[in-house]
């Protein structure tokens, strides 16, 4: 059945109620909300004069009407202790979003903690620790003294290589610069922990260590960049479901030639037109669709290609525009480096150094390198030859009148997660640089991202390429084990595997726990350091809410989220602002800084009652009450600009932040940077960015190619509109569980009916590296042979089936996964209710 | 292009033009909206039992064009020819759906190849055959859809409306 929340009519926000500035917690686009409180006695009226509007709500509203709001955005949560009504709703005033909302982040409010209207009772509340055979509710100083005295004992025992950490690096909510300040002055600047991974990835390293060797920071351009391009191009995304307002407020208004007046305005003397937009991607979405239907076909280039092959593409790209001599001379000349580097002795199957997979050089040098004609690349990527020549064409190939054509180029998970991320990841900054379209107008090579982004901490200690954190697991290396906001259960690769092994290890240490008196402290240290001698781990988890890795953890320590806390993060333009707390965090929960802070005490202690005062003495700096006292210690300390940035003069600036870096305070307000490079200076040592010489060399990660040709079908996995990251909040939607159940696969019709699978069959999903399932979606423009299924769902975990195998610099390789299908069920209960039609908006 | 069946578009025109659908024509004359009791001391509001049309009206899978509670909120009648959650009717077909699209109040068009609502200003699409489910799109709420009753002459009363409708924070508009 779908689910209805015969809600009839919701409490009127009154025109005194509080109001909080919001940036959404969840994707990258951080769209501006407003969180409006009242006390939970008082009420609006539909009168003018009664309402926070200032409108006569018994009339109905127009569409667009910012004087509305939907269930999903009211809840009653609790406000220094008290009920309070909340309603959470899109700014109409925030330039990102213009007051849209996403499914997503316009349920803020309902996946809210809230006992009178039971909301995420799933949210933790108190620490939890293993005692008498199971998770037992108790105080902070009791769990963080165990977690101390264990973590103390066994960086004793095996030095701080023995700690492995998982730690979330980014924005929103499960982040924030306070938070990641805190995380990393704990393991970074106290201690010098190599061992830690990020939430998705099983090692410490960037997505895009290209772009960034290569001297482009990969958030270089602003959103309106994107209103003012002539072509943008969309490689391995599906902007409408994954940076939805972005899309929707600032692509679109292009694409339909609604931004035309502002073309003209700000870049006069030259020819201006609707843009064109080209996708790369294998599967058609409802992206392409949105823009078949904006813009016509004729506007629309997708390019399908094999997966994993866009490397092959993007040098075929840069060798056709340089032939043609479509490129900006003085950029490169002025800009970039103008000596070719010596090329390593591998060359070109490896790069100069396992940490520099590719080689980085002038333009004509890379060009050298990086040459492939139009028809190899048809070959290899399975495009019509024409096909590429038309993209070369839309992205560089000058307008009327001579004048230079502004291409920005979009790229995320398609090829982050792809096939040689490294050098694919240079081959389309290759055409960025080449066409001179960093630092422009209407340019830009950027990641579209996933997360907000609020990275600040010292320095990471360890190597490049990073220990293969999850590898290092699996081989039963560390004693202790500390999660933050990360469950690998749900988001690694080779998930299956990596279960049944840390299973193993943490119930080795239950065991041991469950043998001594919780109350003999000593005893119970003792057994927990024995049971790491027998391959024990000892796992502590601070999250939200209980996760999948949680059930084989032996602490759980509460944390509060955004709007329980007040947050900063930045988003795909570098927007920085300041979500202010609006309501209180359940029970005890506390913003994942000041637990850093409180571990970081306690371990203090624990190492001065050890005797160990050199140790100790690690650990001062984390007198912190407050997370403006993290964020003023951490960002506005160590931030580029940060110096100028504080929580009030953020909140002065509202849900339009600053673009970072700030680079002023002036009449008030916050100075800051719309695009990077404006001035032809890139992020290298010497200014000059650098090409990259980067050739083709097939599937790169072990194991895919033979993956590839064992298995039948391409399990390429990804992101759905309705469901945030893992879903772990979404899991409690009645709206969203309605909706998918399981987690979906796309396949194509006719593959189904050989196989006997009718829509909503459950299947399984399977290869050498595990099992998974998934509920079958008919899909007509799903290729044959080619699936895509949903990612780190709870009911179905596509990252069992991922392979171990990683590029250099531990990077997963998610998407180039391929497996055999077999059904397991029929239609089970849940997806009886559920719609099979096509996703794709009908005219 | 055509853009949505032509009866939706002409209704959508109308509504956003604020005539309402009192110049709807044939439509219109089957709608006679009834002054709601919204007295604030219940608990849930009073919804009016309006006469949207009569089965006679309808023609399989041609969408008709209504407005429920209100002559505000515009809607449609499907009749769908297979039995579908909320149906009513001798075969259970008979359905009926707000056309403001709960995301941003745009009107929905009917598609009558795969008898989906959908929305012309971000895409969402709307399952008639399913109680209104989102198929996708950015709507936060599956589609309202109404409570109807036919009685012994076939004509279709709606009585009610299991989600909140866009644009106004009471289903029944009060003052």
């Amino acid at each position: 059945m779908t689910f209805k929340r015969n809600i009839d009519r919701l409490p009127i926000i009154p025109a005194d109620a509080k109001e909080h500035n919001v940036t959404c917690q969840f994707c990258i686009v951080g769209c501006g909300y407003k969180a409006y409180s009242w006390g939970i006695n008082d009420q609006g009226g539909t009168s003018a004069s009664d309402n926070k509007f200032g409108v006569d709500l018994a009339k109905q509203q127009l569409a667009m009407t910012p004087n509305w709001y939907a269930p999903s955005m009211y809840n009653i949560v609790k406000q220094d202790g008290k009920d309070v009504h909340l309603v959470v709703k899109p700014d109409p005033n925030c330039v990102v979003n213009s007051g849209l909302g996403s499914i997503r982040g316009a349920r803020m409010a309902e996946e809210s903690f809230s006992e009178a209207r039971s909301t995420q009772q799933q949210r933790l509340t108190e620490p939890m620790v293993w005692r008498y055979g199971q998770m037992q509710p108790t105080s902070w100083d009791d769990a963080l003294d165990l977690v101390a005295r264990v973590t103390a004992a066994v960086i004793d025992a095996q030095g701080e290589d023995g700690l492995f950490v998982s730690a979330f690096d980014h924005g929103g909510a499960g982040g924030g610069y306070e938070n990641t300040w805190g995380t990393g002055k704990l393991y970074f600047g106290a201690m010098k922990i190599k061992n830690i991974r990020i939430h998705n990835r099983p090692a410490y390293n960037s997505e895009v260590h290209g772009t960034r060797d290569m001297g482009v920071g990969e958030l270089n351009n602003c959103y309106e960049d994107a209103e003012l391009a002539d072509t943008i191009i969309a490689v391995g995304t599906n902007p409408l479901e994954t940076q939805t307002n972005y899309f929707l407020n600032h692509w679109i208004p292009n694409i339909q030639g609604a931004s035309l007046d502002k073309k003209n305005k700000l870049m006069p003397n030259e020819p201006h037109a609707a843009a064109r937009i080209i996708f790369i991607d294998p599967r058609r979405t409802v992206s392409v669709n949105a823009c078949e239907v904006e813009a016509g076909k004729n506007n629309v280039l997708h390019l399908a290609i094999n997966s994993g092959t866009d490397l092959a593409l993007f040098n075929a790209l840069f060798t056709y525009i340089a032939d043609k001599g479509w490129v900006q001379k003085d950029f490169i000349e002025k800009s970039t480096l103008r000596t070719a580097a010596t090329r390593p002795p591998l060359y070109p199957a490896r790069g100069d150094s396992p940490g520099m997979p590719g080689h980085l050089t002038s333009f004509e040098a890379a060009l050298e390198g990086c040459r492939t004609s139009i028809d190899d690349a048809a070959k290899i990527t399975g495009l019509d030859p024409a096909d590429i020549v038309k993209a070369a064409e839309w992205i560089a190939m000058p307008k009327e009148g001579g004048k230079r054509r502004r291409t920005m180029i979009g790229y995320e998970k398609g090829l982050i997660w792809g096939n040689d991320n490294y050098r694919t990841n240079g081959a389309l900054v290759n055409i960025a640089l080449a066409t001179g379209n960093i630092g422009q107008l209407g340019g830009g090579v950027v990641r579209l991202g996933g997360h907000q982004e609020g990275y600040v901490r010292p320095d990471y200690p360890g190597s490049r390429p990073a220990p293969y954190v999850d590898q290092l697991l699996l081989d039963g290396k560390g004693g202790v084990h500390h999660i933050w906001a990360c469950d690998h259960y749900k988001t690694t690769l080779n998930a299956d595997k990596f279960k049944q092994n840390y299973k193993k290890r943490t119930d080795i240490m239950k065991d041991a726990m469950s043998a001594v008196p919780y109350g003999d402290q000593k005893a119970m240290v003792a057994a927990i350091l024995a049971a790491i001698g027998k391959g024990g781990l000892f796992a502590v988890d601070v999250d939200i809410v209980p996760t999948k890795i949680g059930q084989a953890c032996h602490v759980w320590l509460p944390a509060a989220t955004a709007g329980e806390m007040n947050l900063t993060s930045m988003n795909g333009e570098r927007r920085l602002r300041l979500t202010e707390r609006y309501m209180d965090p359940p029970g005890d929960a506390m913003p994942d800084c000041l637990i850093a802070a409180r571990l970081a005490n306690n371990l203090e202690r624990v190492f001065r009652e050890m005797g160990k005062q050199s140790e100790a003495d690690k650990f001062k700096g984390f007198d912190w009450k407050t997370e403006e006292d993290a964020f003023t210690d951490g960002y506005h300390g160590n931030a580029k600009g940060g110096q100028f940035v504080t929580y009030e003069r953020l909140r002065a600036m509202g849900n339009n932040g600053v673009q970072e870096p700030a680079t002023a305070f002036d009449n008030g307000k916050l100075v800051g940077t719309q695009r990077l490079y404006t001035d032809g200076v890139f992020s290298t040592e010497d200014g000059k960015a650098r090409f990259m010489d980067a050739p083709w060399r097939g599937l790169e990660a072990p194991g895919k190619e033979e993956e590839s040709k064992k298995f039948a079908f391409l399990i390429n996995n990804g992101r759905a509109n309705h469901v945030w990251q893992s879903a772990y909040l979404d899991q409690e939607s009645d709206f969203v569980m309605g909706r998918w159940p399981y987690p979906f696969i796309q396949m194509n019709p006719d593959d189904m009916k050989e196989m006997g699978i009718s829509a909503g069959d459950l299947v399984e999903v399977h290869n050498d590296n595990g099992a998974t399932q998934a509920m079958a979606y008919p899909t007509p423009t799903a290729k044959r042979k080619q699936t895509f299924m949903l990612f780190a769902f709870p009911m179905g975990v596509q990252g069992n089936v991922v392979s171990p195998g990683v590029n250099e610099l531990i990077i997963p390789n998610y998407k180039q996964t391929w497996g055999d299908i077999r059904k397991i069920a029929s239609v089970p209960g849940a997806a009886r209710g559920t719609s099979f039609k096509s996703w794709e908006y009908k005219v | 292009m055509k853009r949505c069946d032509r009866k939706v578009d002409i209704g959508r025109r109308w509504f956003l033009s604020g005539a309402g659908v009192a110049a709807a024509g044939a439509a219109a004359a089957t709608v006679m909206p009834q002054r709601a009791d919204a007295s604030p001391q219940l608990a849930r509001l009073r919804y009016p039992a309006n006469r949207l049309a009569n089965i006679s009206d309808l023609k399989p899978n041609e969408p008709l064009q209504v407005a429920y509670p209100d002559k505000e909120a515009p809607g449609v009648l499907l009749k769908l020819g297979k039995t579908v959650p909320g149906g009513v009717g001798p075969e259970g077909d008979i359905v009926g759906f707000t056309t403001m699209c709960p995301h941003k109040g745009f009107p929905l068009a009917y598609s009558s190849s795969d008898r989906t609502l959908n929305c012309s200003g971000h895409y969402s699409r709307f399952d008639c055959e399913n109680g209104g489910q989102e198929i996708w799109g950015h709507a936060t709420q599956n589609l309202p859809q109404y409570q109807l009753r036919v009685d012994a002459k076939g004509d279709i009363y709606a009585e009610g409306i299991d989600e909140l409708l866009y644009g106004r924070l009471s289903n029944v508009l009060e003052g």
